[in-house]
């Protein structure tokens, strides 16, 4: 905006002309934005119409429990939820370790609709939360390339946003998980510090402390925000960028943004205790540290102010050597070295499979492969780097913040797939960047040179290069008719008033040498502009069909349905849910349900039923028990889940369809937890040669071990073989029958197998057996001991 | 086991024909029946019993009414009584349906029930006439043993009298039972009684005075799933703008031998017809014709497996549980479709409408325990009231919908114990003005209005302190 006016001032003819095309403008980009947000909503929407309407996957439904709760009893009920029914009999407090940003914002938005009449049940709000929040991702985004290069850069990076694969991996209709809600909160985050640091306002920086608070309400991965911050501010000081804007924009965040972090239950004192958050408090110090030597600077003279710096480095360096032992002795006293565990593993990568494997064992807690890449992003790839270049072409606070930004979540998601998402705004905003100014480059270049239309071309590119270079140099982002702010007359002046006092009269013979070289510079030939024009259309258009075809056909799916399509139609596969409703409305309600973690959210949610553990996986030793207890031969198993009070065992199983990720895929995880804490059970026994087989050469450790035995029981008169389609094997052992356990239900496809577990018997065993199951069970009967006396042993 | 039972049964006997000597009523005497005839068909769980009067008036006065009596164990499960007479001579014969009504009468031995058939003509000192009378029995077949395994088939208790309960002297009677099946474990003899392939003939007897009574026991296999609804709410919503929405809730149970040990797939798969021959493996609902946007799902979502064949006379949807229902399960789900309004709404000459909709659980062969039949009317409907066939609870509610702001008004009608005899029609009378239909979009429209309003107001008011 900045740029006409002060063009305008020199040229009073084109005055109406400009106001009129910005006006058109405006518009314009008012109704791209607004198609932009149908298609970041519609394009998620293939789940609910090639499946139903339905929740996904295993997280999504403990979201949807919560959330039910939370309308049913109010919020007050809520935060002090302790929930019964899962990890048993521990139980979990919920509303203290949940993040309750996710649940709060659907539960919102379901009480406005009932409130207005609308009566949609919980679960189709929570169904369509995602989408809704990746249109206004895809919005925030917008504002936030603005904030750094303008309009232009802006919409092209909200269109990329709104449908690139990796971002609709996560937010699918149906996909109701935290990061639906956080990636908006993060990138609107982000453009709200932006903004402050570009405008130095105080009203923006308390908006960027509430979007923070939102954020940490939302999702763990706001300490993303929380250390990427102050690595900018600590960038900006270190490149001699400190401004007193760059001071409003992060003291207010760090002094609001952690008093209301620590708000949020679940973070309650980490905010200020663990090593996540040393970095924004170490910046805090130096900021002001800083502050204070500008603020010196300016009022004594420079003989005095070098007495000063060296009085004061001298006792400063003192006091810091002695605050940062105290620190370091602290920290170190700590195993972790205050970080939790997910986050050492983001520092670390080896240090999940080396110390928890519970964290290794999630697949999307694996680094990604390149085609992974390739598939999640697609051409953005090959865009970023354009984009890292053009933000430093020049170099301004909020360009330097994206590519500080993109450099980090490249190593993040380099580490862990799930961050993937973190990488796909950053690589959607610098990728618009590069798109939209390489746009620039070559209509402006056409224009230039296509001959008719010289004189008023002229004109034009001139103007949009230097609209774009006015941009950069002054961070100021042109104003559109649409941003209606409140306080816009008062806004414009203040700018004008920075204008000046930053480069007075210099600019306007600035901006005429700009525009010449501008010019110089973009002199391409016109056939080259106009193929690499198309080039770039082809290749948007390559990553339109792909994102498509990504969010059709590669994640929509909710995985608790599956479906194949063979030569007499479509074939689905619900056992899934058979087995939990079956479970919901033909065991008692008190009855306690033991299934691998996996499916605890779903058991909890579908089935209504009490669960050992689930996919909260806080408590590593129950969830030990568990794998033990399916690892270990059938009667010891048989204590262990008695112990525990367990009714049914759930197993999954892939064997008869070929269903891939089953229990029996599963299962050295659950060697492996399970040996982490009670040592008897032991990897290598399950291994014949260093290789994992249920064939007739497994060994008989696996083939006794009760997830075989569940899985596999009665396999074989299935087809007369027992030929795993998983495996693409013929089982070890076909024949045998369970003492301890019944079947009590089996899917349609043998999906879900549960047992019931065989009551005690009266009769007392003879002295052999005793003798030899107490070998067999000794460390088992130990720790049971411990929490039920056995009558048995 | 057979022991208690038939000693219980026989004191029974006892009491029942000391009741009868002490409590015969003189103002039924004059009535009698000549012939009697009683067919018990046992093939679904749903017992249905033909009874064929030929009622005599050997008194003096005409009377109109005749009465019909039950046992109180099966007056508890008796879920329709109806009675036709023929009329008409040989070819034109015409069957004419009589009221009946449930009465008390003050002196009923050992608690027995009376309905009352209200003959059209009176029937005239020495006339006779032939009365067809069929009444269904719900939950009367005892599944015993009480429990079985997968692969056994389910055998019930059926308990009733050989004679026919009546207040009435009657001369000449027999009963026909039939089994579903010739496995028929044992049943009660009293002489002349036979067995033949389905059927189990008692009679004929002659002479029994009023409030005979000899009870039988029948132990048979009875194979089919006994298909119980525990609760089924229909909510029928009126749109003016077209369609009639319907929404139906079930809980689902299987009434029979409860499921025993374990459930095992292989068994069930590889041999259907001797493993869980008594489960539940479908269901078949009769829906409208052009029926449309059907939906059959739980609380946890859609349920693939069901088939919606549709011609022009009969929409039917062929529903499957998640699982196969054994004795004792359960299995709750929701059935939703939508149907053209003009097939179901019309205008009385008085300028009112009236939904004209059926009433009963569409699925077949289905006993309904207690069902809830809700119209939703439209918002600003006045003057509902309900016309229904039999007697119902009724009361009204309120409910609130899309955008509503008054609510709508919902007439609610409650019903124990059904059969699928209860699908006939039900009226809903109301007034409505048309121009409440046009209530929501003139709202909608006056809120973006407004909304679109107060943002030119807002850019066009200079809010700030400092110019």
């Amino acid at each position: 905006m900045a740029a006409p006016e002060t063009s305008t001032a020199a040229v009073p003819t084109l005055y109406t002309n400009n106001t009129l095309r910005n006006a058109f403008g405006g518009v314009l980009s008012f109704f791209i934005l607004l198609l932009i947000g149908v298609l970041a909503f519609s394009i998620r929407l293939f789940s609910v119409i090639k499946y139903e309407s339905v929740i996904h996957e295993f997280d999504p439904y403990f979201n949807y429990r919560v959330t039910q709760f939370l309308t049913k009893k109010g919020i007050y009920e809520f935060w002090n939820w302790f929930d019964d029914r899962t990890w048993y009999p521990l139980g979990r407090v919920i509303g203290g370790t949940v993040y309750p940003g996710l649940t709060l914002t659907a539960g919102t938005i379901w009480w406005l609709l009932n409130s207005l009449n609308i009566p949609l049940s919980v679960e189709t709000v929570c169904v369509f939360t995602a989408p809704i929040f990746s249109a206004f991702a895809s919005w925030a985004t917008y504002l936030l390339t603005k904030e750094v290069k303008g309009a232009g850069a802006g919409l092209t990076a909200a269109v990329l946003l709104a449908m690139v694969p990796s971002y609709i991996s996560r937010s699918v209709a149906g996909s109701y998980d935290n990061e639906a809600v956080a990636i908006f909160a993060l990138i609107f985050t982000f453009y709200l510090y932006l903004k402050t640091l570009n405008t130095g306002s105080l009203f923006y920086a308390t908006l960027n402390s509430l979007a923070y608070f939102y954020m940490v309400c939302s999702w763990g991965g706001y300490t993303f925000i929380i250390n990427l911050i102050p690595m900018h501010v600590l960038l900006c000081i270190v490149t001699g960028r400190y401004s007193s804007r760059l001071y409003i924009a992060y003291a207010p965040l760090v002094v609001l943004g952690t008093l209301l972090a620590a708000l949020v239950p679940v973070v309650g004192f980490n905010a200020v205790m663990t090593s996540e958050h040393f970095a924004s408090f170490l910046v805090f110090i130096i900021i002001h540290v800083v502050a204070f030597v500008y603020y010196i600077k300016g009022i004594l003279s420079p003989k005095m102010f070098k007495v000063a710096v060296t009085l004061v480095v001298t006792v400063g360096l003192a006091v810091c050597c002695a605050v940062i032992a105290v620190l370091i002795a602290l920290v170190a006293s700590s195993p972790t070295k205050g970080w939790s565990g997910r986050s050492l593993s983001l520092l670390d990568p080896t240090y999940a499979s080396k110390y928890i494997p519970i964290i290794a064992s999630v697949s999307e807690h694996q680094p990604p492969t390149w085609p992974s890449y390739f598939m999640d992003i697609n051409v953005l790839a090959f865009l970023v780097p354009a984009g890292i270049i053009a933000c430093f072409l020049p170099l301004s606070d909020a360009s330097s913040f994206i590519v500080l930004y993109i450099a980090t979540s490249v190593y993040f998601s380099g580490v862990m797939v799930r961050l993937m998402l973190v990488l796909a705004p950053a690589a959607c905003i610098t990728s618009g960047i590069a798109l939209s100014e390489a746009f620039d480059v070559l209509t402006g270049s056409i224009k230039f040179q296509l001959p008719g239309v010289t004189s008023n071309a002229e004109v034009d590119a001139g103007e949009t290069s230097s609209d774009t270079s006015e941009a950069q140099t002054d961070e100021v982002k042109a104003e559109k008719p649409d941003d209606t702010s409140k306080n816009r007359p008062s806004k414009k002046s203040k700018k004008k008033e920075r204008e000046l006092a930053e480069n007075p009269p210099a600019k306007a013979t600035a901006k005429a040498k700009a525009k010449a070289e501008k010019k110089r510079l973009l002199a391409l030939p016109l056939e080259a502009s106009v193929i690499s024009l198309l080039l770039l259309v082809v290749l948007g258009a390559f990553y339109v069909v792909h994102s498509v075809w990504a969010a059709a056909e590669a994640y929509s799916a909710p995985s608790i349905v599956l479906t194949t399509r063979s030569h007499d139609g479509l074939h689905v596969f619900d056992d899934f849910r058979e087995a939990y409703a079956w479970l919901s409305h033909n065991t008692d309600v008190n009855d306690k349900v033991a299934s691998w973690w996996d499916y605890g959210y779903q058991t909890t949610a579908m089935a209504n039923r009490t669960v050992i553990v689930d996919n909260n996986t806080w408590n590593n030793t129950h969830i030990a028990t568990v794998g033990t207890a399916m690892s270990s031969p059938e009667r010891a198993a048989w204590e262990i889940f008695h112990s525990l009070d367990v009714k049914y065992v759930l197993v999954v199983f892939g064997g008869l369809i070929g269903y891939p990720s089953d229990d029996i895929n599963k299962f050295l995880w659950m060697v492996r937890i399970g040996g982490g804490v009670f040592p008897h059970i032991k990897e290598p026994d399950y291994l014949r040669d260093g290789q994992y087989r249920i064939d007739s050469q497994a060994t008989p450790t696996m083939l006794n071990c009760l997830m075989y035995k569940l899985s596999y029981y009665r396999f074989v008169e299935t087809d007369g073989k027992a030929y795993d389609r998983v495996r693409r094997t013929e089982i070890g052992k076909k024949y045998f029958k369970l003492t301890h356990f019944e079947e009590v239900f089996t899917t349609h496809h043998w999906m879900v197998r549960i047992y019931k577990l065989k009551p005690l018997k009266n009769r007392i065993r003879g002295k052999a057996k005793k003798s030899k199951s107490k070998t067999s069970s000794t460390s088992s009967s130990k720790r049971s001991g411990t929490k039920k006396k056995n009558p048995w042993l | 086991m057979e022991a208690p039972i038939r000693a219980r049964e026989a004191l029974g006997f006892i009491l029942f024909s000391l009741l009868f000597s002490i409590c015969r009523s003189s103002s039924l005497n004059h009535l009698l029946i000549s012939n009697a005839e009683r067919r018990i068909d046992l093939s679904s769980h749903i017992v249905k019993v033909y009874l064929t009067l030929k009622v005599e008036n050997a008194g003096s006065t005409p009377t109109s009414e005749v009465l019909l009596s039950f046992p109180p164990t099966q007056a508890d499960h008796l879920a329709t009584v109806e009675a036709l007479v023929t009329k008409g001579k040989r070819k034109k014969t015409t069957l004419v349906r009589l009221d009946v009504k449930a009465t008390e009468l003050p002196d009923a031995p050992n608690d027995a029930k009376y309905f009352t058939i209200y003959l059209a003509n009176p029937l005239k000192s020495g006339e006779s006439t032939t009365i067809e009378v069929l009444y269904l029995l719900t939950h009367s077949q005892e599944p015993f043993p009480a429990e079985i395994a997968q692969s056994e088939s389910q055998l019930v208790y059926y308990r009733d009298s050989a004679l026919i309960l009546s207040p009435y002297h009657i001369k000449q009677q027999t009963t026909f039972i039939k089994t579903p099946s010739t496995k028929v474990e044992s049943f009660t003899r009293v002489e002349p009684s036979n067995r033949a392939g389905t059927e189990i003939k008692y009679g004929p007897y002659e002479d029994h005075p009023p409030y005979s009574f000899s009870p039988i026991l029948i132990h048979f296999e009875n194979n089919s799933p006994f298909a119980v609804v525990e609760e089924l709410v229909r909510e029928v919503e009126i749109s003016h703008w077209g369609n009639l929405q319907v929404t139906e809730q079930y809980t689902l149970v299987h009434a029979g031998a409860r499921h025993k040990g374990v459930f095992s797939r292989v068994d069930y798969q590889s041999r259907p017809t001797l493993n869980g021959a008594s489960s539940l493996r479908y269901l078949l609902a009769r829906l409208p014709p052009r029926v449309h946007s059907v939906y059959y799902r739980d609380e946890i979502g859609n349920i693939s497996s069901s088939h919606l064949r549709t011609d022009s006379r009969k929409s039917e949807l062929e529903i499957e549980p998640r699982y196969p229902l054994f004795g004792g399960w359960k299995a709750t789900f929701v059935i939703g479709y939508g149907l053209p309004l003009q097939d179901f709404l019309f205008e009385t000459s008085d300028d009112r409408r009236y939904l004209n909709f059926t009433f009963g659980c569409p699925l077949l062969e289905t006993v309904v325990d207690k069902l809830t039949v809700k119209v939703v009317l439209p918002e600003g409907s006045k003057d509902p009231s309900a016309v229904v066939p039999f007697p119902v609870e009724q009361h009204l509610e309120t409910k609130y919908s899309y955008l509503d702001v008054v609510g709508r008004t919902v007439v609610v009608m409650e019903k124990k114990n059904l059969v699928p005899a209860h699908n006939s029609h039900f009226q809903v009378y109301y007034t409505f003005k048309p121009i409440f239909m046009l209530a929501e979009p003139l709202m909608l429209a006056s809120a973006f209005f407004l909304f679109f309003v107060a943002c030119v107001a807002y850019l066009h008011i200079d809010l700030s302190i400092r110019k």
